[in-house]
């Protein structure tokens, strides 16, 4: 029971990291208010299917409608005026603690006090279902035409431009799609831990998202599925207070900024094909070796 | 509408203006050398308020002394922060978004220490002045704020000076105007922004010490030094008069949303300024705007 909850956080958490790479990934555009498209998604679900009895499986992908819908009141002023990266960094930022005080003054979600006893519909298999999904979708996203071009942006935006792609549109919709994964992951939160508060979805959350991608590699899929597996596993095995394990992201990011940006993967994708490719190639390397000695 | 209370709030914010400007001047010089936010900024702020409170309550020293040690703390740690974060990042052209992810991952680092080691509580600094309050036309003023005022004129008027006038500021003003030709120029630009974060940091040992008299000193204030940053845009990010121009609106402006409309709104209205300035006068008041380089 404890280890299929760690599982399962794993992959709520996997969900909205593959978004978020979708986004700072492939677009070259950070976000630390992903935060708050969890909780819109969360409080959207569970208002759904707490205060309307509306069925969770019809519930899950308004959420994601919702926190998309979302997404583009902040998306379409900022992203149309082609801001600086670090200027749409901290106007998501401020987005996001926007939202969360907007979610403690309105009556609907209860204000600061939340929303207990939800439902548990995050069970194993259903969670385990919808991350498979959610990864197949993101996969076909990236090696679409709509992928091709986020790529093109993220390495050179004014060259990508001038070949004709939109940066407007192809930053809207990769933001849109994060937002609908962060969406997802807050829904199927909420109804794993069954109460949800403002107070949960700080920009701390953000961060941890962000963390999550840029120690995975920003520019692949895999790498921060694998990322967020670590990140929460390794504390829950090691049993470390939240601080401490706050201070290791913090100093991970500065170190993986000066010593590896590229991340776990870098722009590389984990597959069966790649592993056995590389211990061949470890075992050509060490024949060499052989006989040159 | 009464005069007063009008009069009143506008004191008020002149004298939160104040700190917000003496801050967005550090944010503005590293942008203006640098071209990217350092978010861990703030956190140097923070650290600096932490300084000051353990020189005056646990060394029982004067604020004189407590604010020059302070500054010399901040000013270090800011060195330092380039140094270790920033100065590789740096050397290999790396795009604004590491230099921006390595700033975030500096602040959480930096602020989570202290809610590990000092503890999330709020630290009071002892009282300074016995008559803390002064009365102008009615309305009254803190004594610590008015000195706050005029101690922060006097720091950027002698920054200013410095930047204008001496070999070194205009080593600084050719490398933030194009750092590649200044070190052609023979300006050795490892250490002008070596100087430029320890002249941040000096800010933020300033700011720190005002703000923590103010509000106290605790981990979270981040909240604060980020609206500092929201100044800065307004004024303009890289622009001195920018900044100081941008606090003192932004603190008479929340002050007047605080009082006339709504006090939790308030946080809201600054970052939704922020947002409108972005989108509409990305440049701020007197900056430049300046497009990213590939």
């Amino acid at each position: 029971m404890y280890i299929q909850g760690i599982l399962i956080l794993c992959m709520i958490n996997a969900i909205s990291a593959v978004g978020l790479a979708v986004f700072t990934g492939f677009t070259g555009l950070m976000s630390l208010g992903h935060a708050a498209f969890m909780a819109v998604g969360a409080y959207t679900c569970a208002i759904a299917t707490k205060t309307f009895g509306i069925p969770f499986f019809i519930a899950l992908p308004m959420a994601a409608l919702m926190a998309g819908l979302v997404s583009l009141v902040i998306g379409i002023p900022t992203l149309r005026a082609k801001l600086r990266s670090d200027y749409f960094t901290i106007a998501t930022l401020g987005f996001g603690e926007a939202m969360r005080v907007l979610l403690e003054n309105l009556p609907i979600t209860n204000g600061a006090r939340g929303m207990a006893g939800l439902a548990r519909f995050s069970v194993l298999p259903t969670v385990f279902l919808i991350f498979v999904i959610v990864v197949f979708f993101t996969k076909n996203f990236i090696f679409s035409r709509y992928g091709r071009m986020a790529i093109a942006i993220r390495e050179d935006h004014i060259a990508a431009e001038m070949a004709g792609i939109n940066l407007f549109q192809v930053r809207l919709r990769s933001l849109f799609f994060s937002a609908a994964c962060a969406g997802i992951g807050g829904a199927l939160m909420a109804h794993h831990i069954r109460f949800i508060q403002p107070n949960m979805f700080t920009n701390v959350q953000s961060t941890l998202l962000t963390a999550t991608v840029v120690a995975g590699g920003m520019g692949s899929i895999t790498g921060p599925i694998i990322a967020a597996f670590i990140f929460v596993m390794v504390p829950e095995v090691l049993r470390v207070a939240e601080m401490w394990r706050l201070v290791a992201y913090g100093a991970l990011l500065v170190a993986i900024m000066v010593l590896r940006p590229q991340g776990i993967m870098g722009y590389r994708e984990f597959s069966i094909n790649g592993i056995i490719r590389y211990f061949r190639n470890l075992g050509t390397k060490q024949d060499k070796g052989g006989t040159v000695s | 509408m009464n005069f007063s209370l009008i009069f009143q709030t506008l004191i008020t914010g002149l004298a939160i203006g104040g700190i917000y400007s003496l801050m967005a001047v550090g944010y503005s010089l590293i942008f203006s050398i640098l071209n990217f936010s350092n978010f861990a900024y703030g956190m140097v702020i923070m650290l600096a308020s932490f300084m000051g409170y353990f020189a005056m309550s646990k060394l029982h020293v004067g604020m004189g002394i407590a604010l020059f040690l302070a500054m010399v703390g901040a000013g270090t740690l800011s060195f330092f922060n380039e140094r270790v974060a920033y100065s590789s990042l740096r050397k290999r052209h790396a795009p604004p978004l590491y230099f921006m992810i390595s700033a975030m991952g500096t602040s959480i680092f930096l602020e989570n220490m202290v809610y590990a080691t000092i503890g999330s509580q709020y630290n009071a600094y002892p009282q300074i002045f016995a008559v803390p309050t002064i009365k102008i036309f009615g309305a009254s003023l803190g004594k610590m704020d008015l000195f706050a005022i005029i101690f922060s004129i006097i720091a950027i008027y002698i920054l200013n000076y410095f930047i204008q006038h001496t070999r070194t500021g205009i080593s600084i003003r050719a490398a933030s105007y194009d750092s590649t030709v200044a070190e052609i120029n023979g300006v050795n630009l490892g250490a002008v922004i070596g100087l430029v974060f320890i002249l941040a940091g000096l800010f933020a040992g300033i700011s720190g010490v005002f703000l923590g008299i103010k509000y106290m000193a605790y981990p979270n204030m981040g909240w604060i030094t980020n609206k500092a940053y929201v100044a800065a845009v307004i004024g303009g990010l890289g622009s001195l008069p920018g900044a100081v121009v941008g606090g003192i609106i932004l603190g008479v402006l929340e002050s007047f949303v605080s009082v006339y409309v709504s006090s939790t709104l308030r946080d809201v209205f600054s970052f939704g300024t922020l947002i409108i300035f972005l989108v509409f006068m990305p440049s701020g008041l007197f900056g430049k705007y300046l497009e990213e380089k590939v």
